[in-house]
């Protein structure tokens, strides 16, 4: 059997010449006359060694990075297909702190497998979870996701085995299993990871939700922002309806499931999940009062589990493990692993998965290395735009979902973005308005036109202008969003707009222009 | 000739509704197969599309206004997205779409006279861990900085 020379073909790689390494690798084995070939895999998750190389030895695999094309001849000078040594070997990545430290269920085959090959992941793990779940009664799923304590990543945290409960024991003809995977929370990377290093976990976990729920139709919406994500996913769902995993009966059970994909538009308020319907359905993506709920009426009216792509790609391993080993993970009651990735002006950044409870600290410091830059920390946001700024002195945050919210902060998505002390939190407010601005769906006032007056008022804060009153006005704003709007999107980002004027005050007094010097 | 034009592209047109129209929910992707077809959603498409769902047009145009993906107007020939999300702010994002405009002398959702280069913000292109980032087409660029930016601008204007 030809040796595998592994070249991820996840966007951290591909943005970073991966495609033209792959290639120049398969000219040297083709001109050095080698059995070699060449695996596109996802990625580890460690963002910083990326484009990472692997290549499989009798000892197990070597790691290379971050590799560029005019690495290669040299790599191979030094003996790659033995693991040779060379000044970017990284020896055995499963060795390296970053990974080692990880508990990774949910992304146990990410940047391992070949995620195009069915083989590869059954060899790994797959299709378990499945198999337990066709020989159970549905109700006996939806207890083994109960029991897990799942909650929903994408944000709200909502318990995944309620909802597949309230799906589940809905009268319909038509119920649906949607993958919320428009992951547009800036610092957030895990569902798309997933797409292109994984994507038959996503796949698994659907049609496990779908025989849970009695439901036989899926989508997943992509956001339009991940074109390499919609190529795998699309090639991947091909392949599972062609070895009859997807359609009419589900590996050669009575089961039907069948997923496609969809693609989104640009437009931040679709990963809401009623403005996420709306879209799938072909209107403007406007949130939808509730209730009713979606798992009542969804799409097209009939009864949907909506769930983000991770709470999705979780249910795999809990039916394979069953859901107490789940729950053994974790704290409190956020049970379970979490998918962190770590982001922005960051030395080690990338995705780490592990059981809730690290803390803020532990997370940039231990694992993030601090800065790139390698100045000073000066201030972390946790959960996307509408995530709130984290000084230095709240690092002892543990991460879970009710520590968070005791601080005036939210999980959100696990993302988690690093800035140092060149940041400027007024600055970074009015980002928060003005995308606020942007993506308003425009049903509330509080929201479309809040958020506009927001960026005016900033504005004269900045220009020095009635600081004092305009603060307070912003204060006010805020108050005026969080209680008069409808979702989280007017909702909370008075989180990133407050936590910065609390917690950096001084960046939003008037500056002081510095006097010339004599 | 002008009528010739006009039909080749009603043509196209109808083909793209006619391929999609049948899915549930299809106007989503109907507007990005029109939108893969002529870089953008022409005016003439949406009676068509209206017509083939059973929507009036102004439901049509609603969808299409709503999504900040859908362009009314042809973009030049290459589209430089660059991110303006936080964790590209926090590598220096907002410093080089700056630097960007200044060198192709137009803002975001502007083109350049010699129609090479539309300029387009975006939020969040998953490379977050290796910010800035930014797309030029289909082609995700991590790690984005000046003299990746030269060499892309170089490299297309000459
Ligand atoms: C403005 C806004 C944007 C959101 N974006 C996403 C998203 O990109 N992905 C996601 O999974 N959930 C997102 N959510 C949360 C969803 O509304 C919903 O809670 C989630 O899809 C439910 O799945 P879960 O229970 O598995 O988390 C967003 C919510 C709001 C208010
Ligand atoms: S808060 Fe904003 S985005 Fe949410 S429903 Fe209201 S207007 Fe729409
Ligand atoms: S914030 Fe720029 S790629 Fe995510």
């Amino acid at each position: 059997m030809s040796q595998r020379i592994y070249v991820p073909r996840d966007s951290f790689a591909l943005a970073l010449g991966a495609d033209k390494i792959a290639a120049v690798i398969q000219n040297e084995i083709a001109a050095r006359g080698l059995d070699a070939l060449v695996v596109r895999n996802g990625s580890r998750g460690m963002a910083w060694l990326e484009p990472m190389v692997e290549v499989e030895t009798a000892g197990g695999r070597i790691a290379y990075g971050p590799v560029t094309p005019a690495d290669v001849a040299s790599l191979f000078a030094a003996g790659l297909l033995e693991g040779g040594d060379h000044p970017l070997s990284l020896g055995d990545p499963e060795q390296i702190p970053f990974l080692k430290r990880q508990q990774r269920l949910t992304f146990a085959r990410c940047g391992i497998i070949d995620p195009l090959s069915l083989e590869d992941y059954e060899a790994h793990g797959g299709l378990a979870g499945l198999r337990n779940a066709l020989a159970m009664p549905p109700l006996e799923i939806v207890k083994q996701v109960t029991e897990s304590g799942l909650r929903g990543r994408g944000g709200a945290g909502f318990p995944t085995g309620i909802k597949w409960q309230t799906v589940h024991d809905a009268k319909a003809t038509q119920k649906y299993i949607v993958c919320n995977a428009d992951e547009g929370d800036s610092g957030t990377f895990a569902d798309r990871m997933i797409m292109e290093g994984d994507p038959f976990v996503l796949i698994e976990g659907m049609i496990i939700a779908g025989i849970a729920t009695g439901a036989t139709h899926g989508y997943v919406y992509i956001r339009s922002e991940y074109p390499e994500a919609i190529k795998v996913m699309e090639e991947a769902i091909g392949i599972a309806r062609h070895a009859g995993l997807l359609g009419w009966n589900v590996l050669g059970s009575p089961n039907l499931f069948d997923m496609e994909v969809r693609v989104g538009a640009g437009a931040y308020v679709c990963g809401e999940e009623t403005a996420l319907l709306n879209s799938l359905e072909g209107k403007r993506g406007v949130v939808r009062a509730k209730p009713p709920l979606p798992a009542i009426e969804g799409l097209f009216g009939k009864p949907t589990v909506i769930n983000n792509l991770i709470s999705l790609a979780s249910v795999p391993i809990i039916l394979d493990k069953g859901g107490a080993y789940y729950r053994d993970f974790g704290m409190g009651r956020s049970r379970g692993t979490i998918p962190i990735q770590i982001a922005g002006n960051v030395r080690y950044g990338g995705l780490f998965e592990a059981a809730f409870g690290l803390t803020l600290g532990e997370i940039v410091n231990d694992i993030g290395g601090g800065t790139a830059t390698g100045r000073p920390i000066k201030a972390v946001q946790v959960g996307g735009p509408l995530g709130a700024y984290f000084p230095e002195k709240l690092f002892d945050t543990q991460f879970d979902y009710e520590a968070f919210t005791a601080v005036g902060g939210l999980i959100g998505h696990a993302g988690i973005v690093v800035f140092d002390d060149t940041a400027d939190m007024l600055h970074m407010a009015r980002f928060a308005m003005e995308f606020c601005a942007i993506e308003s769906c425009g049903k509330c006032t509080p929201c479309r036109i809040g958020s506009t007056r927001g960026v005016e008022v900033l504005d004269k804060v900045r220009a020095g202008i009635e600081p004092e009153r305009n603060l307070a006005l912003v204060t006010d704003l805020c108050n005026t969003m969080k209680f008069g709007s409808l979702c989280a999107l007017g909702g909370f980002t008075p989180y990133p707009v407050m936590s910065a004027l609390t917690h950096f005050p001084d960046d939003f007094r008037p500056q002081v222009l510095p006097v010339a010097a004599e | 000739m002008m009528q010739a034009a006009g039909t080749e592209v009603m043509q196209r047109i109808t083909d793209v509704v006619d391929a999609l129209k049948e899915k549930d929910g299809a106007l989503l992707p109907i507007l990005h197969g029109i939108q893969d077809e002529f870089g953008y959603v022409p005016d003439e498409s949406v009676p068509v599309i209206a017509d083939a769902l059973n929507l009036s047009r102004a439901d049509v145009h609603g969808v299409v206004t709503f999504y900040h993906d859908y362009r009314k107007h042809p973009a030049g020939r290459h589209v430089l997205k660059i991110c303006r999300a936080e964790a590209c702010q926090a590598l220096g994002g907002q410093a080089l779409a700056e630097r960007a405009m200044a060198l192709l002398g137009i803002g975001f959702h502007e083109t350049t006279t010699d129609n090479a280069f539309t300029l387009e913000p975006t939020f969040c292109l998953g490379l977050c861990a290796c910010a800035p980032a930014a797309m030029l087409d289909n082609q995700l660029i991590a790690r984005f900085d000046e003299t990746k930016l030269a060499e892309i601008v170089k490299e297309i204007r000459s």
